[in-house]
């Protein structure tokens, strides 16, 4: 009789939702909880007050917060497009080469495996303005002045991005290659015989049939679009003065720090809702993508 | 013969542009990586030297320094390598059988919901690290489970479950369904017939979500700087702050434990690297 009652999915399913129920799904709910209250670290009875939407109240009037949510969302968007166009450009160019290809790819690969803050450590001692390598390799060729890469607050802006360029552009790259292996190659010799000049080609037969391996990269990619907190919170710390702040290390400082965790899960929520966001939106351009293609099922 | 000769030009640019921008690419990519590990064999004067010093000199005296242990300014290396280890390979170990099990159920079950179900589990992946760190500490700190492997382990386990799910339900679904059906017909169980056939033909995709799990517990840092506080359960890339002091860093230092943070990396990556490009494409294009 009892054995009936759970279908074999769903006992397959139970651990992991039994694990994410733990780990991520109470604790959100608790922080869902704790963004309404004034709850401070350092006093546990703040805990129990209740105060309405006031954290909220709080961030959205403060322009502290809107600049870096907004420098956050510029950051993303700035980032993703670039790592994408520049991905595509690399796999093309891979897709090219006749010999050595594996030896490449292995090569391309290797920024994947650095760990974020390994990436942020690795520029911040490169872009470092008394010692790192671009300002000595600078002063070598005959410019005086050191750069101020990481303490200007432009040029700070510049160099996160490139350290997050560099850690993420791979997975782009390498997926449309292996999208481009994939690829029937009758198409293109057809449109060769019609007549289309490279860039036709490219236009109405790669590019369409490379969509779905884009929107998966973009997909992989927005799942974890915050680890660039690990990248900034070690190159700049969210300075200087705040000119590189971005909503997870604004959050980390306002948790962390000031030990204010009402006010810091408040923006949790706002950063929460923005990644799951990304992802909606990807994942449903994959599954467009897909469906175009006939991919579906 | 005119339009040929310039045509012969213009393939000639070209192919030159093309060499040029692969092997500018090359250079960008490797540059960094080659560098770190060029200074952790450099002594701490040249490092500093102003002007810089181009041709380098050899000196193992940051890694001696670094496993001498804490005693000399050193850092307790051999216990952040240990804790990584200990946390990144019980975290892969149970989410790739949490994973998988969960796979499996999306592949080869039909069910109301299943599309929910999917996007639902992995919106859970997109939760920022930093975000869920929050609420984690306070939960953890109450459950007295702060500061030790268990809470680590149990945070990437749930961290790396919802990717795992995607990536085998994607190596189960190319199997087709015909071979486990012949194999219960046969007089295996479900459960046989899922050990001895579908398995070992999804070796290669479940070996691809394990790396992928172990890359993300090995290199996670935004977790792990808040819920370890001693040497008994910092991980590696916490420990990189070891070497940051108020105003100055150890920048010799830093370079030899990133070298040794990232050497297993690299080593599991290339023993499996195939199976890994395979692995998400394969997931994400046919899913």
């Amino acid at each position: 009789m009892t054995r009936r009652r759970l279908p074999e999915w769903f006992v397959l399913l139970l651990p992991a939702i039994i694990v994410i129920a733990a780990v991520v799904l109470i604790p959100l709910l608790f922080s869902l909880y704790s963004s309404f209250t004034p709850y401070k670290l350092t006093r546990p009875s703040t805990l129990w007050k209740w105060v309405g939407t006031y954290n909220y109240e709080k961030i959205l009037s403060d322009a502290k917060f809107w600049a870096a949510f907004g420098r956050t969302v510029l950051f993303l968007t700035i980032v993703l497009n670039l790592e994408l166009l520049l991905g595509l450009g690399i796999a093309l160019m891979m897709n090219k080469v006749t010999w050595g290809q594996r030896t490449l790819r292995t090569i391309l690969m290797f920024p994947m495996m650095f760990s974020p803050i390994l990436v942020g450590f690795q520029f911040k001692f490169i872009f470092n303005d008394n010692i790192g390598l671009v300002n000595n390799v600078l002063q070598s060729m005959g410019f005086d002045a050191a750069l101020p890469w990481l303490v200007d607050g432009k040029l700070a802006m510049f160099s996160i991005m490139f350290a997050e360029i560099w850690m993420s552009t791979s997975v782009f790259a390498i997926l449309i290659l292996a999208g481009l292996f994939a690829m029937p190659r009758d198409p293109l010799e057809a449109a060769k015989v019609d007549g289309c000049t490279p860039w036709q080609s490219f236009r109405h037969i790669t590019l369409p049939f490379l969509m779905p391996f884009i929107y998966i990269a973009m997909t992989i990619r927005s799942l974890d679009v915050a680890r660039a907190y690990d990248i900034v919170q070690i190159m700049t710390g969210g300075g200087p003065a705040r000119r590189t702040e971005l909503l997870w290390t604004l959050m980390s400082r306002t948790g962390y720090v000031d030990a204010r965790m009402g006010l810091a899960n408040a923006m949790g929520y706002v950063s929460i809702i923005l990644s799951i966001l990304f992802t909606i939106y990807f994942f449903r351009k994959l599954s467009a993508a897909r469906a175009e293609l006939g991919m579906a099922g | 013969m005119d339009r040929n000769q310039s045509h012969r030009n213009r393939r000639r640019a070209l192919k030159a542009l093309h060499f040029t921008g692969l092997f500018l690419t090359m250079m960008i990519i490797c540059i960094p990586g080659l560098w770190i590990v060029l200074n952790s064999f450099r002594p701490t004067v040249e490092i500093m030297a102003k002007p810089a010093i181009w041709v380098p000199s050899f000196t193992l005296e940051h890694y001696r320094a670094m496993f001498a242990g804490a005693g000399e300014g050193g850092v307790p290396v051999f216990s952040y390598f240990r804790n990584s280890l200990i946390v990144s390979v019980t975290s892969t170990l149970i989410a790739i059988l949490i994973g998988m099990s969960g796979g499996y159920a999306f592949a080869r079950y039909r069910f109301k919901g299943k599309n929910g179900y999917f996007v639902g589990l992995m919106l859970f992946r997109a939760v920022p690290g930093v975000a869920l760190s929050l609420p984690l500490f306070i939960v953890f700190a109450k459950a007295g489970i702060i500061d030790t492997h268990l809470g680590l382990i149990l945070a990437y386990v749930a961290m790396n479950v919802p990717f795992t799910i995607w990536l085998t339900d994607g190596f189960f679904r190319q199997i087709p369904r015909e071979l486990h059906e012949a194999a219960e017909i046969d007089g295996c169980t479900r459960w046989q017939a899922f050990w001895k056939v579908e398995f070992p033909v999804a070796r290669s995709g479940v070996a691809s979500a394990a790396i992928f799990a172990f890359l993300t517990s090995w290199n996670e840092f935004a977790l792990a700087s808040q819920l370890t506080r001693s040497v008994g359960s910092k991980t590696m890339p916490v420990g990189l702050l070891d070497f940051t002091a108020e105003f100055t860093i150890n920048w010799g230092g830093m370079c030899a434990l990133a070298v040794l943070m990232i050497v297993p990396a690299l080593i599991l990556t290339f023993i499996v690297q195939k199976h890994l490009i395979a692995g998400l494409t394969f997931g994400g294009v046919k899913g």
